[in-house]
């Protein structure tokens, strides 16, 4: 490349960009580390997945087989080595947390990936788009935000038959909803930004002008709204499991509240058995909740100070 | 300027500075002024955005932000409002003095009929008037302003940007102040609505005897208005004086700018030659040494960054703060 | 400074709007005419300044003529072609002529780099494969802001909108527009939310631009001293309705309706002219009065002057003909017709 004769520095577009990207990345994180609540939700979080992650390591899987069971019928916790007990079928505890957070993490993901995507391309399209496919897309977003998550879900489990794919599925299509509509609101205000017409003055078309102006400002709330529902997707996979509905072949937080429950756990005193996955459950959901907020602090600037 | 009778003046600054603490340092935004508003009269603010007119404001009814150290005396009705209880305080906004803020679409309550905005002030300062009572002063009010009484019933949405304003007018006389505060009232308006707002201001102090004092960016329009003009440039005055003398004789090479800016209609000399200052104010943070105003000074000498030139009268009632002045 | 260009006024013009309207459909169901039989042309490298108060459809006549807005009647005609409102039609005018919007802070992307925000026509438009002298973009951009008086160019690539002061930010949206090398450009209140001491300069640029790129400028503007200090030629709009039009010195030094000559009175260095300051705002666009459309606010006729002249019930009840675009200095005004015949 040549040197320009207006100045010594040249920079390539794409360093440009490389630098830019950089600076928003530090930028981001000196006003999240400003969170305290957020940063200890960070450090939860990471402590999980940490232990999602290295489930092999942390304890034998062959633990989980009912066949290898190694510990007696619902032993109370520290005796026979078992930290926390074991269930009726003499499993580790501990086993079972462990390995139920991979499910219980990799439902909650997927499951909000699954909502994200259509909650967004469904946001946007009806914020952006004029007319009636947009407002028929409107009134669709809105008939599947007022139907009650828990019937629809037992029927729609029912229907589909009882595997782990299908809960996520399940999970997904009932929760795109309130994210299409968080999409869409801000997309009509930001569609009204006078930066959108100077692109359409500059010669845009309307998908650079949702690509490249729309999108970008939209996209910090819905990466602050995914942590969010993240939260909310772990705890629908626990109501389901808990019901009854889940993968009978996978060991998940829910499913060990679910056998806990049949088992009656609760009237024979086995609390070791119920209290550690509803505490892990609440643990990862405020987790979730705690970066959720603190990102969208750092991506609304309007919502600082208060 | 000095040795106004401090009883007799609505407002009296001495020596004011305003420093913000921010997480970049200290932040001077106002730096040593004075400045005196007598009952009747109307004196003009002028400077650009940064100069620190709006925070001066501020200070006058002690609205400044808790980050803000006020240093030297705010008078208003003689009582020093940065150090009164906050009884007296209460007491002296809108009863004392009151403020019609820039951006009155943003000022008033979407939600609520202007009536009931106008008498809010009324029925918290005067709470022994009957509901008839506030109901005929609102109208009163608003035909003072050169509104139907009628408006009251309407919502700020349903107003022009000249009649919301009107409206803003007629809240900061609700309580009949002795010191009114315009901060750039006619920003945003077109010029024939200016035109009316600027003759509405003329006649309330005519006819109310109020001191008012307004802020506003455009020497023009203050010239037109204002008895004597104050400009600021980077927290300090750098010129006061008559307004007509301050606008067609500026003395300090920032006025001149300022005066030049519009140009008068119908001048061949300022056909396709518009006349205009390089480069921006300075960060309050990182001053210039010497005069703040020499690296945007067409006049300016080595010796303009040696010191920060005093206000000095070349005249009477004149004070300029440029060492050139004077020279030729 | 530069002079007036000779203008030549037989030649086809640059861009023209002929017999524009434009109407919106109110909340109330009303039909709002915000432009009601607009005739304005631009020859090239010409300066003209369209002056009006809020609601007086300027904003609207900008944005028609950059195609933003259909008209409901009339056409725009760029060098004498109807202009087409395909995408491709688009195109080919906004690489043409460029506007630059009025809100100068909300206009620049706030996630966006000054450098992407100039870069984005050039991109848009593949002007880099097109570049007669083989820049790459960024020297296309450094050239670009550098013209619109930000140097060094590339002290401000990294920039984001919030670091940039309300002058920095009008000249980067000038300079996004300059990239694209436009043969007109538009400018809706370029100045009006600038400080005083910055206004002058960005003037002087667009006179500069004229001056060295043959640029032309139409300036959308309340502000008659900015079209005192730059146009060759102003039209005075009004209610949907271009009221006065000539040049620069014969609409402002000598204004013949009775809308202008109030506009210029109350400008308060003004002193040729007794204020007269009308009694309250242009009426709604979606009830415009029938004869004149000034005629209730007019003060010739208030003070019996029409009557005097015998054409009071022509302003009350006659419709004005639709002022041609073009040289002259011509009014749509009746008590005017009169005097001047």
């Amino acid at each position: 490349m040549t040197t320009p004769a207006s100045g010594p520095v040249t920079l390539t577009p794409r360093q440009v960009t490389r630098r830019r990207r950089a600076l928003a990345a530090r930028r981001t994180w000196a006003s999240f580390r400003s969170h305290r609540s957020g940063l200890f939700g960070l450090a939860l979080l990471s402590f999980f997945i940490l232990v999602a992650l290295l489930a092999p390591v942390l304890a034998d899987g062959e633990g989980l087989e009912v066949t290898k069971a190694t510990g007696g019928v619902l032993e109370s916790p520290g005796s026979g080595g078992f930290l926390l007990g074991t269930d009726e079928n003499g499993r580790s505890i501990v086993t079972l947390l462990i390995w139920g957070s991979r499910i219980s993490l990799f439902v909650g993901l997927l499951a909000t990936l699954i909502a994200m995507v259509i909650g967004t391309l469904v946001g946007l399209a009806s914020g952006f788009f004029e007319g009636w496919p947009a407002r028929v897309l409107y009134r669709f977003t809105e008939w599947f935000l007022v139907i009650p998550f828990v019937p629809l879900a037992i029927v729609l489990a029912t229907v589909l038959g009882r595997s782990l794919l299908n809960i996520v599925i399940v999970i997904g299509i009932t929760g795109w909803a309130s994210t299409a509509m968080l999409i869409r609101s801000q997309t009509l205000s930001i569609r009204e930004r006078p930066f959108v017409e100077r692109a359409r003055v500059l010669g845009a078309g309307r998908w650079h002008q949702m690509s490249r102006h729309v999108l970008p400002n939209v996209m910090p709330m819905v990466f602050a709204n995914t942590t969010l529902t993240v939260a909310l997707a772990i705890l629908a996979e626990t109501t389901l499991s808990f019901l009854g509905l889940g993968d009978p072949t996978r060991v998940s937080w829910g499913t060990m509240l679910d056998d806990a429950f049949s088992v009656g756990a609760m009237t024979t005193g086995a609390w070791w058995y119920i209290i550690p996955p509803g505490v892990c459950v609440v643990l990862v959901v405020l987790a979730f909740t705690l970066v959720g907020q603190a990102l969208e602090e750092v991506f609304n600037p309007r919502l600082k100070g208060r | 300027m000095n040795g106004v009778d401090a009883v007799s003046a609505v407002l009296d600054l001495r020596d004011v500075t305003v420093t913000y603490r921010t997480a970049e340092g200290p932040l001077p935004a106002v730096r040593g002024v004075d400045l005196t508003v007598r009952p009747g009269e109307v004196v003009g603010l002028a400077g650009e955005s940064g100069c620190g007119k709006s925070t001066l404001v501020g200070t006058v009814l002690r609205l400044q932000p808790a980050s803000a150290t006020v240093e030297g005396e705010v008078l208003v009705l003689g009582q020093d409002v940065q150090s009164i209880s906050w009884g007296k305080l209460r007491a002296l906004r809108w009863a004392g003095a009151s403020i019609v803020f820039q951006g009155a679409l943003h000022s008033l309550n979407p939600v609520q009929r202007i009536g009931a905005q106008i008498a809010e002030p009324i029925r918290l300062h005067e709470p022994e008037l009957s509901r008839q009572a506030v109901d005929v002063r609102v109208e009163e009010l608003l035909e003072q302003v050169g509104l139907a009484a009628s408006r009251k019933r309407s919502y700020p949405h349903q107003l022009s940007g000249g009649q919301r304003q009107r409206v803003m007018i007629a809240m900061a006389l609700a309580c009949r102040p002795q010191l009114v505060v315009a901060d750039e009232p006619t920003t945003a308006l077109d010029v024939m609505v200016q035109a009316q707002i600027l003759d509405l201001l003329k006649d309330l102090v005519r006819d109310l005897g109020v001191g008012l004092l307004i802020i506003s960016h455009d020497l023009s329009v203050l010239a037109d208005i204002c008895d004597r003009v104050v400009v600021m440039y980077a927290g300090r005055i750098v010129e006061s004086g008559r307004a007509n003398e301050v606008f067609t004789d500026p003395l300090h090479p920032y006025t001149k700018a300022l005066s030049g800016a519009f140009p008068r209609i119908g001048d061949p000399a300022a056909r396709y030659a518009p006349a205009g200052l390089a480069g921006d104010p300075p960060d309050p943070r990182d001053l210039p040494p010497g005069c703040s105003f020499a690296p945007r000074c067409p006049l300016a000498v080595p010796e303009c960054t040696v010191a920060e030139p005093p206000l000095v009268e070349v005249g009477p009632g004149r004070p300029v703060a440029c060492i050139r002045v004077g020279e030729s | 400074m530069s002079a007036q260009p000779a203008v030549d006024a037989g030649a086809t013009p640059f861009l023209e709007a002929r017999d524009l309207s434009v109407e919106f459909v109110t909340r109330s169901g009303d039909v709002a005419r915000a432009l009601d039989g607009v005739h304005v042309s631009v020859q090239r490298g010409e300066i003209l300044a369209v002056v009006g108060e809020s609601g007086s459809g300027k904003t609207t006549l900008a944005r028609t003529l950059i195609g933003l807005q259909r008209p409901s009647a009339g056409e725009v005609l760029l060098e004498g072609a109807p202009l087409s409102y395909s995408q491709k039609g688009l195109r080919g005018l906004r690489s043409r002529v460029q506007m630059v919007l009025q809100d100068a802070a909300g206009s620049l992307n706030p996630r966006q780099t000054v450098y992407e925000s100039v870069a984005e026509g050039i991109r848009l438009h593949r002007r880099v494969a097109r570049d007669p002298e083989n820049r790459s973009e960024a020297e296309l951009v450094a050239a670009a802001l550098a013209e619109a008086g930000l140097r060094p160019p590339e002290r401000l690539f990294l920039r984001y909108p919030h670091e940039l002061s309300g002058g920095q930010k009008q000249r980067v949206l000038i300079a996004g527009a300059l990239a694209l090398r436009p043969e007109l450009i538009l400018a809706d209140e370029p100045v009006s939310s600038l400080d005083a001491s910055i206004r002058g300069e960005i003037l002087a640029l667009l006179l500069k631009l004229r001056s060295d790129l043959g640029m032309g400028v139409v300036v959308v503007t309340h502000d008659l001293g900015l079209a005192w200090n730059i146009a060759d030629r102003i039209a005075v709009m009004y209610l949907g309705r271009v009221v006065e039009c000539g040049t620069t010195e014969e609409v402002l030094s000598r204004p013949r309706h009775p809308y202008t000559q109030a506009l210029l009175s109350v400008v308060p260095e003004i002193d040729f002219l007794e204020p007269v300051v009308l009694h309250g705002e242009i009426p709604d666009p979606s009830r415009i009065p029938a004869g004149c459309r000034f005629h209730p606010r007019c003060p010739q006729l208030a003070s019996g002057a029409a009557a005097t002249a015998g054409v009071a019930d022509d302003c009350v009840g006659t419709p004005l003909p639709v002022l041609p675009a073009g040289g002259d200095h011509r009014v749509a005004c009746h008590l005017d017709a009169v005097r001047t015949t």
